[in-house]
Formats: structure tokens, sequence, C-alpha cells
């Protein structure tokens, strides 16, 4: 039964991701002057039959409808067209930078959760005590605080005056790591390379901090909340008046029905994470796809930066989808 | 304004004027008393105030230019600092530019970026949002699933998409915030106009005669604006964020003009020597978004409880 649901959602995403793609390629139409144009913009010397042949190569000589169509056949079959500037296919660039943008973003979240965890708890349980209230002090701030300007305090802190954490990259030059899967932390505990695991992990630090403080601050509050309701609740009276301890309540009983409401908005908060990478890959110069977008927008590069638009919704849409499954298996209540 | 309210000596829409005006000063009183027991949301209420006045007279407050320094004046650290002097209070960036002149006439670019992205974005979601959920059917679920479709999209994902694609600017910059901004507004203002629908008052000017047009307009929104402004002022704080972000990446706000966040990028390169170019007019954008934060927290817990979910 849960496997027919899940399938359900999974086709329900379907015409969601199609109208992602075709709200791209609206986009992609909108902009003034075509794709030639631009590329003649970059400087070359083109002669009027290569401008033909150009045309013809990015189909702008047929109708629009047939371009939709044939866009939306390409990339059926994983193709994003060929980058402009880097004259490779986008789908392997993509992919090539994909790895750090991942290593990055679960950084990110383990970092957030890391801090949003014992915070929100710790703060549901003392409710109005000074710890509470300083770190929803702290929350609001973390909040409010831009990731880009924090992504430069932690560098103006940690590595410039500390000296403790590099500026930026992900891994030192003299590593030897061997890439098996693109995530250096993972590849260096598969090639058993020490020192490379942990430089990958001083690399990641900062700017895992830079995008996950805004995750954290979000989810701790959410989780505190959540708490409060429940530590009221009628089940949680029961489990004391049994003479459960405090420890197993708040553990066993309340922390795990909090985790409904709070996963729900972790999902919520890749999207956070996906639109963040770009700044906190620019402040780290962490080589990303985040980074590769802002470059190739700067470029003008565009069959590259719809791909990669394209690629952060699919796995905004992929994170929601799996959020989504888990919540059904988390609540019991809900028959999926 | 008169207080007389006989209704044998005055024309009806006087009248009816008259009562509004009291309502709203009741009102106004009634909400004054609770933000004074309120004293954080106070307190960021007159933080908000100081940064829209300085947007406003910045160049009363300051006699230097913003867009234009001496390099003779290059680096010039804050005036507490060894080597800084009060002529640049806050000091001077790489180009000899004064950093307080900067971002007073910056102040001016968040706030305006703030206010019509979001003014805008209330606009069309509130008008679509109490259309769908007054009317349903076919125009509710066309309008729901375009909305579900951009939901798709990581706001500043979006943003960035869109300003990659029509460049760099001011009228641009309003223009991304808002494809996506009035998404919250419409989904707020469909639910709320769902279900206000069903309360009595409703029913009553539909029974004695009111056009729909009517009904939505001077019975419907009037009692949903309340949630409409409570989300309206979180979401600025948010806008102001992202505005920042882009000018940040260099989409947004073109130099020289001041951005809060391009002063921050600009800082970039000369962080090792001068920390202050980088870090101060990012204390800007966290102060502001901090108080309009608080502030917006303070305004749901008077205005509208039942939003406080999170």
């Amino acid at each position: 039964m849960r496997l027919v649901k899940v399938i359900e959602r999974l086709l329900a995403a379907i015409p969601i991701m199609l109208g992602v793609a075709v709200i791209v390629f609206v986009f992609m139409r909108m902009t003034p002057g075509d794709p030639v144009d631009i590329m003649m913009g970059q400087g070359g010397t083109v002669s009027e039959g290569e401008v033909e042949r150009l045309r013809s190569e990015f189909n702008l000589d047929k109708p629009i409808h047939v371009q939709l169509g044939l866009f939306l056949s390409d990339l059926a079959r994983g193709d994003l067209g060929n980058s402009f500037t880097k004259q490779q296919p986008v789908a392997s660039l993509i992919g090539e930078r994909l790895p750090a943008t991942i290593e990055l973003a679960f950084g990110s979240l383990f970092i957030g959760l890391l801090i949003a965890f014992p915070i929100g708890i710790l703060s549901a349980v003392k409710q109005n005590s000074l710890l509470d209230r300083l770190s929803m002090g702290a929350a609001f701030l973390g909040i409010s605080m831009p990731s880009f300007w924090l992504g430069i305090i932690l560098i103006l802190i940690f590595s410039v005056k500390l000296h403790w954490l590099p500026v930026q990259g992900r891994i030192d030059y003299d590593a030897g790591l061997q890439t098996v899967t693109g995530l250096y932390m993972l590849d260096s505990i598969l090639t058993g390379n020490g020192p490379a695991l942990i430089s990958s992990l001083k690399h990641l630090i900062l700017p895992s901090i830079a995008l996950g403080s805004a995750v954290a601050a979000i989810v701790a509050r959410v989780l505190r909340s959540s708490l409060l309701e429940i530590l009221r609740s009628d089940y949680v009276k029961l489990a004391r008046a049994k003479g459960a301890g405090e420890t197993t309540v708040v553990m066993k009983h309340a922390v795990r029905n909090a985790l409904i409401p709070t996963v729900t908005v972790v999902g919520l908060q890749v999207g956070v994470l996906l639109g963040g990478n770009m700044i906190v890959e620019t402040v780290f110069s962490w080589p990303g796809l985040g980074r590769l977008v802002v470059e190739a927008i700067f470029n003008r590069d565009f069959p590259l930066v719809q791909g990669a638009v394209m690629v952060y919704a699919f796995i905004f849409v992929a994170a929601n989808l799996v959020v989504d499954v888990l919540y059904t298996y988390l609540n019991p209540k809900i028959e999926m | 304004m008169t207080t007389s309210t006989d209704i044998r000596t005055q024309p009806a829409w006087r009248y009816l004027l008259d009562i509004r005006l009291r309502l709203w000063r009741r009102n106004l009183a009634d909400f004054w008393a609770e933000l004074r027991k309120h004293p954080v949301a106070l307190i960021a209420g007159v933080v908000i105030l100081i940064y829209i006045l300085a947007a406003l007279f910045a160049p009363q407050i300051t006699a230097h230019d913003p867009e234009r320094g001496s390099l003779r004046q290059r680096l010039i650290p804050p005036a507490w600092e060894e080597g800084g002097s009060w002529t640049y209070p806050l000091g001077t960036d790489g180009q000899g530019r004064d950093i307080y002149t900067r971002i007073l006439f910056g102040a001016r670019v968040s706030l305006a970026v703030g206010l019509l992205s979001v003014g805008i974005s209330v606009i069309i979601g509130l008008a679509l949002g109490a259309a769908a959920g007054y009317y349903r059917g076919r125009l509710d679920s066309i309008l729901s699933r375009f909305a579900d479709l951009l939901m798709a999209f990581p706001f500043l994902i979006f943003a960035i998409g869109v300003m990659a694609f029509m460049g760099p600017g001011f009228t641009n910059l309003i223009l991304a915030l808002t494809f996506k901004g009035w998404v919250e507004f419409f989904r707020l203002a469909r639910g709320e106009v769902m279900a206000e629908k069903t309360r009595e008052y409703v029913e009553a000017a539909r029974v004695s005669g009111q056009s729909h047009t009517r009904i939505m307009l001077s019975e419907i929104t009037p009692n949903i604006m309340q949630s409409i402004f409570v989300l309206a002022t979180l979401r600025m704080g948010f806008m102001i964020v992202t505005e920042a972000s882009l000018s940040f990446l260099g989409l947004g706000i073109q130099p020289p003009t001041p951005a809060w966040g391009s002063m921050v990028a600009d800082g970039r390169n000369t962080l090792l020597n001068a920390w202050w170019v980088s870090t101060i007019p990012g204390l800007a954008i966290v102060f502001l978004v901090l108080a309009i934060n608080l502030f917006g927290e303070g305004l749901r817990d008077i205005l509208d409880p039942r939003l406080k979910i999170e």
C-alpha cells in the first residue's frame, strides 16, 4: 500500500518537473536577442553562412512550439545542450560540479541539525529560561543574517585572524586524493587517505556553518514550538503519571512526535540550501554548481544557466518528495 | 475631524465617513496600547523608523558624495581605529568613498526594493488569491497549479535565473522578486477568503444584493488585511536579504550606485588589510532585517496570533 502511494507521489512530480522546464524555456525566449546574437556578442567574427548554420543547430529557425517540443524531448533524454563558452555538454559540466555542491549541502544540513536539535530541545524543556531566551535570540539573528556576510565574518575570524581554517577551496593541493565519487570526504575514507580527510573536513567547516546557520535557526524554532505543544499534551502527562523519567518523556515520547513537523521544515530548507549555495560557493571559492552558474551568468552562457536552474528545481522537487515519503513513514496516523 | 454624529444634520456619506474615521482612530489607539506591551517590537519599530529617516534625508545628513571618492583617501579605517578620522566615521572603501555615506544612500535601495517588491506582491497575490478563493472553479485550479509550479523553484535560484536572463538593474530586480513573491500572498489570501466566505456577514451582504466585486472589496478584504499585513512585514526582511544577495553576486544594483550587498562584495578584495569595508555594510543589513523580523513577529502576536505556527 505504501509503495503504491510512493509511486503515486513520484508520478505527481512529473507534471511539476515538466512545468518547471516550460517556465525555464519561456524565460529563455524572453531574453532580448537570440543565443546566436549573444554568441556573436562574445567577440567572434562569424560569416553569414555560419550564423545560419548556428541558428539551425540551435533550432532557432523553427517555430516556437517546435522548439519547445525539441527542447523537452532533449531534456527527457538528459540532453541539456552545449555550453556556449566551454564547448562541452551542459549535463557533463553540471555532473562534474554536482558532487562539490552535494557535499556542501550535506555538510550544512549536518551542521544545521547538529546546532538545531540540542538548542530546540533544551529551549523547549527549559522554556523562558535564560538559555531559552538567548538561543531564540540567536535564532532570530541567524534568520536575519545574510549568508554571504556571515561567510566573510567567519573567514575574518577563523582564517585571517586565527589561521585555524582555510579561506577557500575544497582541499589542499598536496593532499593527493584519488577521486571516486567526487565527494572528497567520502573519497578520503574510501581510499584510506587520512591527511586528505582532515584537509577536506577543514575546508568544509566554514562554508557549512555559513550556509547551515539559517537552517539551524529555523529548525530550532520549529522544533521548540512543536515540542512545547507536545509537552503539554495528554499522552505526555500520562507518561509522566506512569512514572517515566523526564529524559524518557522528552526523548522517547515528545521528540519523536515533534520530528514530524520538523522534517517538513527541513525539506523546505533544502530550497534555502540550494539558493544559498550559489552565494556561499562564491564567498569561499567552492568549486560547485553555484559558482559554475554565477560564472555562466556573467559569460551569458544561457544553456548552462538554464540547465543548472532546472537541475536546482529538480533537486528541490525531489528533496520534497523524499520528505513527503519520510513524513508518511514517521507519522503512523497517516495511512499512506 | 468633526465629532458630531447627528444623523439629521449630516448627509449620510458624511455620517458613514465619521464612523469609519472613529473606528480607525480607536483601532489605532488599541494597536498602540498593545504595541507598548511588546517592548521588543516597539524598539524594532523605532529602529526601522530611523532607517527610513536616514534614507529619506541622506543628502542632508552627510556632506560626502556616495559615488565618488578620492584615491588619496583610500581605505581609511573607522574613527575609533588607529589612523581613523571623524571625517569618515565608518572609514572609506577601496575607492576612497565614505562608507557611512554609502550606507545611508544604500538604505534607499534596500528599503525601496523591500517596499516595492512586497507591495506589488501583495497587490497581485491579494487580487488573484481573493478571486481564486471566492469564485473557486477553474480559475482557482489554474491559478493554484501555477502557484504550485512556481513553488518548485527555490526563491533565490528563481530570482537569480530571472536576473540572468533579463539583466541587472532596479526594475528587473523588482520584477525578479515579484515574479514569485506574490505566491505566498496568493495562498494566504485564497485560504482566508475561502474561510471568510462562509461567514454570516458575507451571507448578509449577498442577501442585501451587493455585487461579488463589492463583497470582495469592501466586505471580505478589510477582514483579511491584518494577516496580509503581518505576512508582508515578515516577507520584507526576506526581500531585503535577497536583494542584498543578488547585489553581492553582481546581479542586482549596479555600481557605482551604493547597495549594501555590492558594498560587502567590494570589500572582499581588501579583507586582509581593511576588515571594515565588508563588515560594516553587512551590519547595516543585519540590523535592519533583524528589526523588521522582530517587528513583524510582534505584529503577528498583536494582530494575528493564529499565524503563529511557524
